[in-house]
């Protein structure tokens, strides 16, 4: 039988995308292993039960200076960064998009300017987002916004401009204005594309949130790693990316459950 | 019987590439013009024009006597070959959605009493092309003989002054076919609708039409073929009166046929 033929089950499926996963970990412990018994000190390599120590004092002991959890304070500033960043640039991607993508002169007008800001590497404008909006949240957020916005917009305005000429031309014929077809055609049809384009965001997101809080901030995911990384604390920052990863694919797969519990239609219900 | 569209001497040109030339019609209230013609006739660009999705380089158009806007609007209803319908809403919503513009200009949605009375009428009209039971299914959901019901139900709750049919029953099976040729005879006759259809069907075109358009070119030039546009070569009238009698017998001989159609198929 040719491999493109091979269909796996459901459970073995599972299974198999477990397998590689728990592969790499067993080479990693194995690898550690190997480190530790050659110098029990190694910090390059931390075993498991080392980081699960580390982990433990972040995790559960208050901290000394500030007497917050620091593991839970680090987790519950990123996300909020993280949301409120994704959620601006969702909502403006939303509004602008299907402006730019129903009507002509405005796609005509401001296109070429969102084309030109969508170029700029945003990680070139967050010094002058320190310089402008000091170093609190509010240029952190404002780095995810700008990072992650003109892609959006650019998605959702080519979607909504892709939409079959046959349907605006149907549309108008039920007496439907400019208006009408962006709230009641456009919009609707554009939602799962939105919620498409906020999965493909929240790579880049989190990156310029993890760069933002690198470079000035006292509490975050990406501080606590960028912080700890002068002690060579491998233990502390191996469990972190770990943790974001988790917080990511949890987002990923919230997004494809509400894709395909809010908009069935879009996903060929079949006869 | 009063012209309600005419058209006089409309060109259409794309550059120096003439697509229609020296066209002039007078299509009459309630006649069904079947187009004909060979691919790239203009007979698509004629009926945009038509449906105001494109303006005529030269020549006037009237609608009832007066200059045709060069826009859609809600006078002249149009159903595709497909994409006619929107795949986010339920059939009863596509078929609301006409009711809903007119009434609501700011949110495009209906509330009580107004809600009602465009859901009773838009169920009324789903009920009229056979898709009472399929109210609440959603286009996926639709065979493609359904998507064009719907996109005829969808169009007449708008009562056009003239329905445009681009191709409607290009991409159905044979079956499906001779069911929606008895549909759009029905509808024509109840409403008394003024249908302009564009079909490669000949045999459609005739079945269904009380007036037969053939588009093609007049004049060919070998060296530069674009230079001469096509227009109506033929047109025949097939019936005087619209409905009645004719109409009666028309959907007889297509059920007979259909009938026919079924029993080869099963025997």
């Amino acid at each position: 039988m040719r491999w493109v033929n091979r269909h796996v089950r459901r459970g073995n499926r599972l299974l198999l995308g477990a397998l590689p996963i728990l592969l790499l970990v067993l080479l990693y412990v194995i690898l550690a292993a190997q480190r530790h018994a050659a110098n029990p000190l190694d910090k390059i390599l931390p075993l498991p039960g080392g980081m699960a120590e580390a982990m433990a004092a972040l995790l559960f002991q208050p901290d000394q200076l500030t007497g917050q959890l620091v593991f839970w304070a680090d987790t519950l500033a990123s996300l909020q960064r993280l949301g409120l960043g994704l959620g601006i640039a969702t909502l403006a991607a939303l509004a602008v998009g299907l402006v730019l993508g129903v009507l002509p002169p405005m796609r005509a007008t401001f296109g070429p300017l969102v084309t030109s800001i969508a170029v700029i590497p945003p990680i070139a404008l967050l010094p002058i987002l320190f310089i402008a909006l000091g170093l609190g949240e509010t240029a952190k957020v404002a780095l995810i916004v700008i990072g992650i916005t003109p892609v959006m917009v650019r998605d959702i305005a080519a979607h909504v401009a892709g939409l079959p000429r046959e349907q605006i031309i149907k549309a108008q014929t039920l007496g439907a204005s400019s208006w009408q077809i962006m709230i009641r055609v456009a919009l609707p049809q554009a939602m799962p594309r939105l919620l498409h384009a906020m999965r493909l965001a929240l790579g880049p997101a989190w990156v310029f949130l993890v760069s933002a809080e690198a470079i000035a901030s006292d509490v975050g995911l990406g501080y606590r790693i960028f912080l700890v990384r002068r002690y060579l604390a491998m233990d502390v920052i191996i469990p972190y990316v770990a943790w974001i990863a988790a917080l990511a694919v949890v987002m990923d797969l919230a997004l494809t459950f509400l894709d395909r519990r809010l908009f069935p239609w879009a996903h060929g219900m079949g006869h | 019987m009063s012209a309600l569209l005419s058209l006089r001497d409309v060109w259409i040109e794309y550059g120096d590439k003439i697509v229609l030339e020296r066209m002039t019609l007078d299509v009459e209230a309630g006649s069904f013009v079947s187009i004909v013609g060979p691919s790239g006739a203009g007979k698509s660009s004629l009926l945009r024009l038509v449906l105001g999705q494109e303006t005529a380089t030269r020549g006037s158009i009237l609608l009832d006597g007066m200059p045709l806007t060069p826009e859609c609007g809600p006078d002249r209803g149009v159903v595709f070959q497909r994409y006619s319908v929107f795949p986010h809403l339920s059939a009863l919503r596509n078929t609301v959605f006409g009711l809903e513009c007119a009434g609501a200009p700011l949110s495009a949605r209906l509330f009580g009493t107004a809600r009602r009375a465009a859901i009773a009428e838009a169920t009324e009209m789903l009920n009229a092309v056979g898709l009472g039971d399929s109210l609440h299914l959603y286009p996926a959901q639709l065979s493609g003989g359904m998507l064009q019901r719907l996109a005829i139900a969808q169009a007449l709750i708008k009562r056009p002054r003239i329905l445009l049919l681009d191709e409607p029953f290009g991409a159905l099976d044979p079956g499906i076919r001779a069911d929606m040729h008895v549909l759009i005879t029905r509808l024509w006759r109840d409403y008394s609708l003024t249908i302009i259809m564009v079909t490669h069907d000949i045999r459609e075109a005739f079945m269904l039409g009380t007036r037969v358009l053939a588009l093609d070119k007049r004049r060919h030039d070998p060296h530069a073929p674009h230079r001469f546009g096509a227009t109506a070569i033929y047109d025949l009238p097939l019936r005087k009166e619209a409905g009645g009698a004719t109409g009666e017998a028309t959907i007889t001989a297509l059920e007979c046929q259909q009938a026919d159609k079924e029993g080869i198929g099963h025997g």
